[in-house]
Formats: structure tokens, C-alpha cells, sequence
């Protein structure tokens, strides 16, 4: 039964991992709580009817082994007073009575029962869905260097596993939460109802259940974490050696690769087959516990018959009252731990949507119409973080038209400008304004509406050709799709596709190369049209042919256009009216080619070195 | 699956002892209901309380036995799945460690590690399970079968039709539910595309105002996912009430037959109440088998995949009378005749090369993107073998050779910078341990690593990440250099490993090797005409051919296809400054 209730969730998966809840550290769990259960109190109707739901169908099951008792009773005393000779041997009509009795109950329960299922499966999917919406709203207003900061991986998490955790757990923990209390509460006073004595001789094998569940499950967790970590190890290195397999071969590193899998092999081994040996044995020693109970409660069950103390029926619904005891116990003793992971995992969810968001927009915003493409830098300053200033004090003026050329080594904080003009980081110090208007004037979005991009790491998605150059231009009509396309110069190539322009582009999109992509890219600006362009010129690894479309497409772009480039190419710097050389996340000099030469400063030096034997 | 039963022989014994001690705790259970009956009819009904307590010492002595049986069980079945999943792992982590790049393009490398790592943990888990189940269910079932017709023959039908209702609904629950699951798979993927794709967009979509169309993606896979997950789950919650009722059911459906057999005196009231019980075990004893039914299958998906992959034999092995080296080794490279296709694959990829790679000398390799740059060096370090014509190395071919042999006279810098988790130092010792910290220093000088390891707070002890993701493309890079100078080998091979490095840094490095490696072939591979102009011979690559061999000058003169290629990097005053 308890592989159904894992069928329940079959989502993502997180479910492997976060079983051994090795990483359900709550910082403040009163607080999440209030805050998930926020999440549901726009269901607070079906919440309250899968309460009154959950408290029937156990409240009627409840019942039933009581009148299943009376029927056995009414059976035994029918067989005494046969024996007596003093009456009928059995009343039939009475059992008969019983009987149906306890079939409607029983099906009303299971309706019940289904019911609050239902509902309940219905709120925590609800619930799950809104979180992971209030994510994906949130992604958008998070500042860009979050996002820098921490891995993709760290923020995809968030959206699938720890969701996932806490839509597979809401579900559970709610209904076991109501049912066992009911269950409890329910079959303890039933119990009583029928003997006390009983039920205290029952209720010792409680405390020691417990115990036993405690001990067990302490145990069982630090071997789970020892399992788990040792797995880490293992599919590290695995994942190390089958990734750089190559160099493992060219250095000869086989031996060694596999000497050292096998010290982690043995050591998942020896935690492996302790975890699941202590968690195999909580089953069998519960057992115990439970018939030890039986045996104790047949015995004086026995004992207090003879004495007509009670009556046969109700041993036997004292003993399935005392088999549907333990359960609700134990579920109660792990849902503490359950609940635990789900908090932890919602808090981690509750920390994403409170991240601080970017600065509000301007409150009386300028429009953007009618804009040339002046720029003007005036004494900027920015830095990641307020001690390391990576701008410092930089100042330019450019016309529209203009050709900026953005010249450096490799991390020398080239794209930090351009980032900074199109509003994805607040500069420090300074001001940056387009045609004498400061850019924190306009809206984020009329802003960036000015600007196109072309980046070196091209961005598509999972989606066709079409769409994806049509990407930022939605009211574009395809004519104007293959018409950008023509113009960026891959407008042949996409016929040759297998579906053309609506080839379906995703991640094994292998027989498209990336210099093709780029392209794609640049149809997608060209399709924008805006005022200023952002180019970035790398192209390694892409082949010769592609490199000179790619070329001829920027070109084409630039034409007309403020255009800012991250230049790699001698030709396009030597053509630009600025030049702004970096180094170090600094502006160490600007001018033209010429000018620059003349200096005989860094670029000079930059430039001189490619002919050096 | 069956491929795998070998492995479970070394615990042959351990699991006969097991189904043994099973054996002994099915009785053990079935055994209970009787003694309860009898202190139903005999102690209850006549009055006996010495009976009764005897005969509660006898079922707390039977649960006892049962109960330790029973842990045993637990206990050789996790040491057996455990033991089971160790040597597998171990086995298929030789099998793949051998595979050349051949198996490697054949199965994925995500596919070989899921392999080596889910797959065997599923077969463990399912394992341990089916050591206790798979003998248990049948066992149980089978012996409170015998016990029900036993104590009255003819309720067997309630029985019967109860395990039939229960096997009828989860078959029907399961086949309308498992299509969804597999498609469920499809939604969390797809749900987790579009994310990832947001949050690598991220400047992408907030450059092109397209937030709102992102958010409707987004809604578009979350809706699609909570309607499917909510379809499924609400049909999977079913099974508990539809369970619990035929069990109720069951009870109240025997208690009203029995109590007719009771009074007209063909039953005791305590065995009907053990009757109970046995329909109880036996419904649990099919539902049981009947889980086995869903993991099962499961399991054996994953047997057959790691399975695929023991079998797999590498497809280059080496010669088992190698040839060897001459003591007077000269680091010259020889292509004759040589061509290759890839296995499976259609059509040659290299044609008729020959070359000569002279030691001292830079041969430099240059062609556009699939022309063939990265095979050739492939074929080089045998991480395939050649189809046709032959390699030699110092006068050896080196098909004849031992592979650790040949790869011990090459460094070797990939065109994908990897480093290993681990520190610095570690990482540039990791083609010679034995290296002294001068080597290493040295390497690090020429490969124009020094400086940003000396910035390090820890310098070359300083911890490298897995997949080496705490130092930039760059430093990797030059870290990678590094690695294959500390060989100090006679031959070095550059598979476009100057990417990412500035044109500056590129050119300091390979003055510093020139200056430092004298003797030694090097074979580069490049895209950019700057870093291998002044190359003692260049060989120009398309489609797989040699169209063009000589120096830089020579080419630009006489090599149509490299003078596109230099015009697209090079203004044309450069071109003239030749």
C-alpha cells in the first residue's frame, strides 16, 4: 500500500532525494506554514468539506466492526440458549438487519472517503499550480544578477523539486492529518466503550510503538544520509570520468579511475545494505508489537468472556479495532517528519518569491517615440557589488549612426555596458540618457524597445523557426518573417530544413550549426527594427562560410543605426567612430583607430600583437 | 533480464536460506488465526482460562519466530540487493571505462551514466523487495488458500470473487492510468524546458519586451501539467476506498454466510472468525503479487539497459603481441593512405590523407566546421581506429601498438577544456603523478596559467569544482594546456585549443611554446588564420580532404579555400602585409 501512495505523485525527480529529508532545515516554520496555508484559503469551502467528509467515512468505519461484534455476539448467545434450551437458535432478522446495516455503511464510508480524496487532490494541485505561476511571475522581476549569482540549476530547483515536495506531501499530511486524529480519537472510544481494562493492556503496546518507530527511523536516517552522500560521491565521479572519458584515456587514467570507483563502491555497499536492512526491519518488529497486542487482548478478551465480563462479538471488534489502532499512530509519528521536509521545501519556495525585486518604475515615464539614437554616458559608475566598482567615472558622447566599437581581452567586463544602457543593472554613479533623456525616465519596456541585440550565446527556443525569428515582433505577418530572413541571409538555408520555416527547433536541433542560429538571431533584430543595435561580433567555431553571412547580416544591421559592438574583427573596429578599449573591467582609452595608434597605449599593444613571431 | 541472473549467484545460498525462513513465517502467520479460533471455541465457549493462557504463550512464541524469521529475511535480502547492485556497478564501471569513443557515440554519455547509476538502484530496490515478496505472496496465499478450504470449503467463493473484484479494478485503474504516466513524464519535461529556457533567456526576454508571452507559455505547460496530474491522482485514489470496501465487504459477506453455517452446526463461531482472517491474508497475498506485477517490468527495463552495456565488447582492443617503441624514438607522425568512416556510418569523413608531421616542426590543421579537423587527431590517439591505410608513430603503426603505450608519448589538449574535481595541482599532475612542483610551475608559465593561479588565495592548491565550473572558459583552458605540457612529451596535439583565449594570450602562448618544447611534433587544429600563420606546415581540410598543404605565404598564393577563410578574418591590408 504504501507503493500506491507513492503512485500518487509521479512527478519530477526530486521525490529520490528528498525522501531521506536530509535537507528539511526549517528556519522559521510557523511562519511557512501560515504562508502555505495562505495558499489554501482561497479553498477554504472544499478544505472545510474534506474535513466533514474525512470525518465521516472514518467515523463509519468506526462503526462497523462494533456491529459486525453484535452480529457474532448475537450468534454465540443464539448457540448458548440452543444449548440452554431456553430460545430460538438464531435470529436471523436481527443479523439480517445488521447486515445491510453494515453494507450501506460501509459503501457510504467509501464514498466519503473518495470524496474528501478527491476534493483534497483537487486543492493541492490547485495550490502547487499557483506557486509555481507566482514563480514564473516572479522570474521576471528579479533583478538580472540574481540570476548571476547562483546557478540555473539552484533556480530550476525551486520550480520543480521543492514544488513537487510540496505538492506530493500537501495531499498526504492534510488528509492523514484529519483522518488518523478521527481514526484515534474514534477507535480509543470505542475500545473503551467495550472494556476499559482492554484498552489499557492495548494502549501499552502504544508508548512502545513509538519507541520503536523513534529508534528506527533516528537509525535508519543516519545510514539514509551516509547512503545518500556516498551515492553523491559515486555518481560524481561517474558522471566525472564518463563526461572527460577522452582525457581519462589519452592520460591513461583508467586504473586509477577505477581503483578509486571502487573505494566509493565498496563504501555505498557497506551504507546501502544497513539502510535498507534497518528500514526493512520497522515492518516485521511493528508486526510483532501488533500481535503481542492481539495475543495480550485474546487472552484477556478470553479471560473477561468467560467471566461475561464481555461478550465474544466484542473481542472480535476489540481485536480489529486494535489492528486499525497502530496504523494511525505510526502515520501520526512520520507525518511530523513529512511535514518537516514539506515546510522546508515551501520556505525554500517563500525565499524565491520574497527576493527583492528591481526598482519601481519611473512614475510619470516619457514615451519613447520619435527617438534618433543620441547616447551619452556622463560620468558613469557601476559595480556588481558597491566595494568592487568595475565602471568607474566613464564619460562619451555618440551621435546617432554611430559605429561603437567595444575592444578588451576576454573578461574584461565588455558586455557590462551594454547592459547598463539597456537597463538590466542600475549604474552606481552617473547617468546614461538617450537623445538628452535619462534612461530612467523611460519605462523598462520602452526603453529596451529601442534596442536590438545580437549576443554570442544564441538564445531559441522550443518552438518553430518562424516563431522563433518572429520572437519580440509578434504582429510581424510571415511575409515579414522571410522577408528579415532574406535579409539576414538565411533565408535559403531554412528552405533546405526538412519542414522549412516550420521546423520545430529544440535541444538535439543538431543539424543546425550555431552559426546558423546566430543568424537566426540576427533575422529576429533585423525583423525588430530598432533604433540602437547591441552586437556582439565573436564567432568562434563557427565555419567559414557561415562566418562571412553572419558578416554581411551584421553589416546590413548596422546600417543607419547607433550600433554598439563587442568587436573581435580588425575590420569592423577600424571603420567604428569610437573605439572604447577595456581592461580590467575599466575604459583605459577611447578615440578612433587612428588616434589610438598614435597613442601607442594598450591597443596599440593589442593590435600589434597578432603580427608578432 | 535474464542476462543478469548470473549475478545472483554468488547469494544463492543466502537466498535459499531466505525463501527457507519465509517459508517459516508464512506458517508462522497462518498459524495465529487457528489458536485464536481455539481460544474462541474450546477456552471461551467451555470456559477454560488455563487453556487460554497456554495457548497465548504458544502465539506469542509463534510471533516471536515469526518476527525474527522474518528479519532475517530482511537482512540477507538488503545484503543481497545491496551486494547484487555493487558488483553490477562495478562491472559495468569497467565495461565502460574500456569503451573507446565508438560505444560512447553509441549510447550517450547521459545514457551510460543513468545507466550506471538509476538503473542499478532501481534493480536494488526492486530486488530487495522481490526477495521478500516474490516468495512471500505465493506462499501466503497458497497456504491461507489450503487453510480457508480447510476450515469450510464451501465460503471459498466470497473469497474468490473478492480477488477477482480487487485484481479487476487495480487492472483497470492501472491500464487507464499508466498511458498518463508516461505522458506526465512529457509535461514535467516540458514544464521544465520552458523554465530552463526562462531563466537562460533571461536578458534575451527582458531585451525583448516579452515577458507576457513567456508567462503564457509558462501557464499554457503548468495548466496542461495540473490537469493530467489531477486526472491521474484522482483515479489513483480510488484504489484505498475501493480496497478497503471489498475487504469490509468481505467480512460482513462471511460473517453472513457463516452465521448460517454456524447454526446449523457446520462451523464453530471461533472458526469463522479465523476464516476471517485467512481472507484477509489471502487478498493481502494477491495484492501483493500483483505489486509485483507493476515493479517488475519496471525492473527489468533497467536489467536490459545495463545489461546492453556489459555486453557491448570496446570496439578497438589491443594487439595481443604489441609491438614497441625503438629505444631511439623520433616524434614523427606519418598519414598514408589513410581514410575513415565512422561505424554505422555512410560514406568516408577522411579520404586518402597523407602527411608527414616532422618532430620540431608545427603542423597545423585549419577547415571549416565538419571538415574533418577533430577526426583526424581522433585517429591520432586511437580514440578510433582508422579504416583504411595506417598511422605511424616513430615508425610504428600504431594499430600494432599498446594504447597506453602510444598515449603516453602525446599530450593532448581537447577542444572541450575538462578538469576533474580535485585542486589545481591535481589536475596538471594528472598525466604524470610523479612530477615535481617545477614541472608543474613550468607548464603553468608557458600555457600563460601562472597568473591567474598565483591571484588564487591557495594557488595551485586552490579546489577545482566537478565539471570545473569555479574558473572562467579561459583559465580552463589554459589549465588544460597546462596539463598536457607537465607530460613533457614528444608529441603534443592542440584540437582547437586556443578558442577561448584573447588573440593576445593565444599569441604569448605560443610564443612560449616554441621557445620551450624544441624537439617535440606539434599538431595543432585552429579556426583562427592568426594562430597558425607562422606554422611550419599548414594542411587546409574540407569535406574531408587535403586541398592545400604548405606554408602560410604558399597557401594564400596557390589554396582558394584558405584564402576565403583568411579574407573572412584578416583585412585585406593584413592579407598584403605578407
Amino acid at each position: 500500500m504504501s507503493e500506491s501512495r507513492q503512485q500518487r505523485g509521479p512527478m519530477g525527480g526530486g521525490m529520490g532525494k528528498n525522501m531521506a529529508g536530509s535537507d528539511a532545515k526549517v528556519k522559521d516554520f510557523n511562519k511557512t506554514l501560515r504562508m502555505l496555508l495562505g495558499y489554501m484559503k482561497p479553498y477554504r469551502v472544499k478544505v472545510g468539506l474534506v474535513i466533514f467528509f474525512a470525518l465521516f467515512s472514518t467515523t463509519f468505519s468506526i462503526v462497523g466492526p462494533k456491529l459486525l461484534g453484535k452480529v457474532t455476539t448475537k450468534l454465540a448467545e443464539g448457540l448458548i440458549a440452543f444449548y440452554l434450551q431456553t430460545g430460538l437458535l438464531t435470529d436471523f432478522q436481527y443479523i439480517g438487519k445488521m447486515i445491510t446495516l453494515l453494507v450501506v455503511l460501509y459503501i457510504v464510508s467509501a464514498i466519503c472517503s473518495y470524496t474528501q480524496s478527491y476534493l483534497m487532490t483537487g486543492v493541492s494541485m490547485r495550490v502547487t499550480y499557483k506557486l509555481r505561476k507566482d514563480i514564473s511571475e516572479k522570474m521576471n522581476r528579479i533583478p538580472l544578477n540574481y540570476y548571476d549569482t547562483r546557478t540555473h540549476g539552484e533556480v530550476l530547483s525551486r520550480i520543480t523539486n521543492d514544488v513537487d515536495l510540496v505538492n506530493q506531501t500537501l495531499n498526504q499530511t492534510m488528509t492523514q492529518l484529519i483522518t488518523s486524529t478521527t481514526m484515534i480519537i474514534g477507535v480509543l472510544t470505542m475500545m473503551l466503550s467495550i472494556s476499559w481494562l482492554m484498552t489499557i493492556v492495548a494502549l501499552l503496546v502504544v508508548p512502545l510503538t513509538m519507541v520503536i518507530i523513534g529508534v528506527v527511523i533516528k537509525r535508519s536516517q543516519g545510514y539514509f544520509k551516509a547512503q545518500q552522500k556516498h551515492l553523491g560521491e559515486l555518481n560524481g565521479h561517474i558522471e566525472e570520468i564518463y563526461g572527460g572519458h577522452t582525457i581519462v584515456q589519452a592520460f591513461n587514467g583508467e586504473a586509477d579511475a577505477v581503483e578509486h570507483f571502487d573505494s566509493i563502491n565498496d563504501e555505498l555497499y557497506h551504507s546501502a545494505w544497513k539502510s535498507q536492512f534497518v528500514s526493512s526491519i520497522m515492518m516485521p518488529v511493528m508486526n510483532f508489537v501488533g500481535n503481542l497486542g492481539y495475543v495480550l487482548v485474546s487472552i484477556l478478551g478470553g479471560y473477561l468472556a468467560v467471566k461475561k465480563v464481555v461478550d465474544i462479538g466484542d473481542i472480535q471488534a476489540f481485536i480489529q479495532y486494535m489492528r486499525s489502532f497502530t496504523q494511525p499512530v505510526s502515520q501520526l509519528a512520520s507525518i511530523s517528519n513529512t511535514l518537516q521536509s514539506t515546510v522546508a521545501a515551501a520556505e525554500r519556495v517563500f525565499e524565491f518569491l520574497a527576493e527583492p525585486e528591481e526598482i519601481p518604475e519611473s512614475s510619470s515615464p516619457i514615451t519613447a517615440e520619435a527617438i534618433h539614437g543620441d547616447v551619452t554616458f556622463d560620468h558613469v559608475s557601476f559595480g556588481y557589488n558597491p566595494e568592487q566598482l568595475i565602471i568607474k567615472d566613464f564619460s562619451a558622447e555618440v551621435k546617432a549612426g554611430q559605429r561603437i566599437a567595444i575592444v578588451g581581452p576576454t573578461g574584461a567586463g565588455k558586455t557590462t555596458i551594454v547592459k547598463l544602457l539597456m537597463r538590466f543593472y542600475d549604474i552606481g554613479k552617473g547617468d546614461i540618457s538617450v537623445d538628452g533623456h535619462s534612461i530612467y525616465e523611460f519605462t523598462r519596456h520602452d526603453l529596451r524597445e529601442l534596442f536590438g541585440m545580437v549576443l554570442q550565446d544564441t538564445w531559441l527556443y522550443n518552438d518553430t523557426i518562424m516563431e522563433n525569428i518572429r520572437y519580440g515582433t509578434p504582429e510581424a505577418t510571415d511575409e515579414e518573417v522571410i522577408e528579415a530572413a532574406k535579409a539576414a541571409h538565411c533565408d535559403e538555408f531554412i528552405r533546405a530544413l526538412p519542414d522549412g520555416y516550420h521546423m520545430v527547433l529544440n535541444e538535439e536541433s543538431s543539424n543546425i550549426s550555431q552559426g546558423q542560429k546566430q543568424l537566426f538571431t540576427i533575422a529576429r533584430v533585423i525583423l525588430a527594427n530598432p533604433k540602437i543595435l547591441i552586437l556582439d561580433e565573436a564567432t568562434s567555431s563557427v565555419d567559414t562560410r557561415t562566418e562571412i553571412l553572419i558578416q554581411r547580416a551584421m553589416e546590413h544591421l548596422m546600417q543607419n543605426r547607433t550600433s554598439f559592438v563587442i568587436a573581435h574583427r580588425l575590420s569592423t573596429i577600424k571603420d567604428s567612430d569610437l573605439i572604447l578599449v577595456m581592461k580590467d573591467g575599466d575604459i583605459v582609452e577611447q578615440g578612433n583607430h587612428d588616434t589610438l595608434l598614435a597613442q601607442n597605449g594598450f591597443y596599440a599593444e593589442l593590435y600589434m600583437s597578432q603580427f608578432e613571431e | 533480464m535474464l542476462k543478469l541472473v548470473k549475478y545472483l549467484k554468488p547469494y544463492a545460498l543466502m537466498i535459499l536460506a531466505a525463501v527457507m525462513l519465509l517459508l517459516i513465517q508464512a506458517n508462522c502467520d497462518l498459524a495465529l488465526p487457528d489458536y485464536m479460533a481455539d481460544i474462541v471455541n474450546t477456552g471461551v465457549m467451555s470456559g477454560g482460562i488455563g487453556f487460554i493462557l497456554k495457548t497465548g504463550a504458544t502465539m506469542i512464541l509463534i510471533t516471536l519466530i515469526g518476527t525474527l524469521a522474518s528479519i532475517t529475511v530482511g537482512f540477507m535480502a538488503s545484503m543481497t540487493a545491496a551486494g547484487v547492485a555493487r558488483d553490477l556497478r562495478k562491472d559495468v564501471f569497467k565495461r565502460v571505462a574500456a569503451f573507446t569513443n565508438a560505444e560512447f557515440d553509441q549510447f550517450s554519455t547521459a545514457s551510460l551514466i543513468t545507466r550506471t547509476t538509476n538503473d542499478i538502484t532501481q534493480i536494488q530496490t526492486v530486488l530487495a523487495m522481490m526477495i521478500r515478496l516474490i516468495f512471500y505472496a505465493p506462499i501466503l496465499g497458497f497456504g491461507g488458500i489450503i487453510k480457508a478450504i480447510n476450515s469450510s470449503a464451501s465460503m471459498s467463493w466470497i473469497i474468490g470473487i473478492a480477488v477477482i473484484t480487487l485484481l479487476g479494478v487495480i487492472a483497470i485503474l492501472f491500464s487507464i492510468v499508466l498511458p498518463k504516466f508516461k505522458l506526465i513524464q512529457k509535461l514535467v519535461d516540458r514544464l521544465n524546458l520552458v523554465t530552463r529556457e526562462n531563466i537562460d533567456g533571461m536578458l534575451v526576454i527582458r531585451a525583448f519586451n516579452t515577458q507576457q508571452f513567456e508567462l503564457n507559455r509558462f501557464d499554457k505547460a503548468n495548466e496542461d501539467l495540473t490537469q493530467t496530474n489531477l486526472f491521474v491522482n484522482r483515479i489513483m485514489v480510488l484504489l484505498m476506498p475501493v480496497m478497503m470496501l471489498v475487504m469490509n465487504l468481505v467480512s460482513v459477506a462471511i460473517v453472513w454466510v457463516g452465521s448460517k453455517h454456524v447454526s446449523s452446526f457446520q462451523m464453530n463461531i471461533g472458526d469463522m472468525m479465523a476464516y476471517m482472517q485467512y481472507a484477509m491474508q489471502i487478498i493481502m497475498a494477491f495484492l501483493m503479487m500483483s505489486m509485483m506485477f507493476i515493479l517488475v517490468p519496471r525492473a527489468a527495463v533497467s536489467a536490459d539497459r545495463v545489461a546492453e552495456v556489459i555486453e557491448t565488447m570496446p570496439s578497438i582492443v589491443d594487439d595481443p603481441n604489441p609491438d614497441h617503441f625503438e629505444a631511439d624514438f623520433t616524434p614523427e607522425v606519418v598519414f598514408k593512405d589513410v581514410s575513415f568512416h565512422y561505424p554505422g556510418g555512410q560514406g568516408d569523413v577522411l579520404h586518402q590523407l597523407n602527411f608527414t608531421a616532422k618532430a620540431g616542426q608545427t603542423t597545423a590543421i585549419i577547415g571549416s566546421t565538419g571538415s574533418g579537423k577533430s577526426t583526424l587527431v581522433n585517429l591520432i590517439m586511437r580514440f578510433y581506429d582508422v579504416t583504411d591505410g595506417g598511422i605511424y608513430v616513430g615508425g610504428k603503426n600504431i594499430k600494432n601498438l599498446k594504447r597506453h603505450m602510444l598515449r603516453d608519448k602525446i599530450g593532448y589538449v581537447p577542444q572541450k577544456s575538462i578538469l576533474f574535481s580535485g585542486t589545481i595541482e591535481s589536475n596538471l599532475k594528472y598525466g604524470d603523478q610523479t612530477a615535481d612542483i617545477e614541472t608543474v610551475e613550468q607548464a603553468s608559465r608557458i600555457a600563460q596559467a601562472t597568473e591567474f593561479i598565483e591571484t588564487k588565495e591557495e594557488k595551485y592548491a586552490s579546489t577545482i569544482a566537478q565539471g570545473g565550473t569555479n574558473v572562467s572558459g579561459g583559465q580552463k583552458q589554459r589549465l588544460s594546456i597546462a596539463r598536457a605540457l607537465v607530460k613533457n612529451a614528444p608529441i603534443y596535439i592542440f584540437d582547437d585549443s586556443f578558442s577561448a583565449l584573447d588573440v593576445k594570450t593565444d599569441q604569448k602562448l605560443r610564443t612560449a611554446l616554441k621557445k620551450e618544447t624544441g624537439d617535440s611534433t606539434i599538431i595543432l587544429v585552429a579556426q583562427r588564420v592568426s594562430t597558425i600563420m607562422y606554422a611550419e606546415q599548414i594542411l587546409v581540410l574540407d569535406n574531408g580532404r587535403i586541398v592545400g598543404k604548405g606554408t602560410h605565404e604558399s597557401l594564400l598564393r596557390t589554396c582558394e579555400v584558405y584564402r576565403e577563410i583568411a579574407r573572412s578574418q584578416l583585412s585585406e591590408e593584413e592579407l598584403a602585409l605578407e
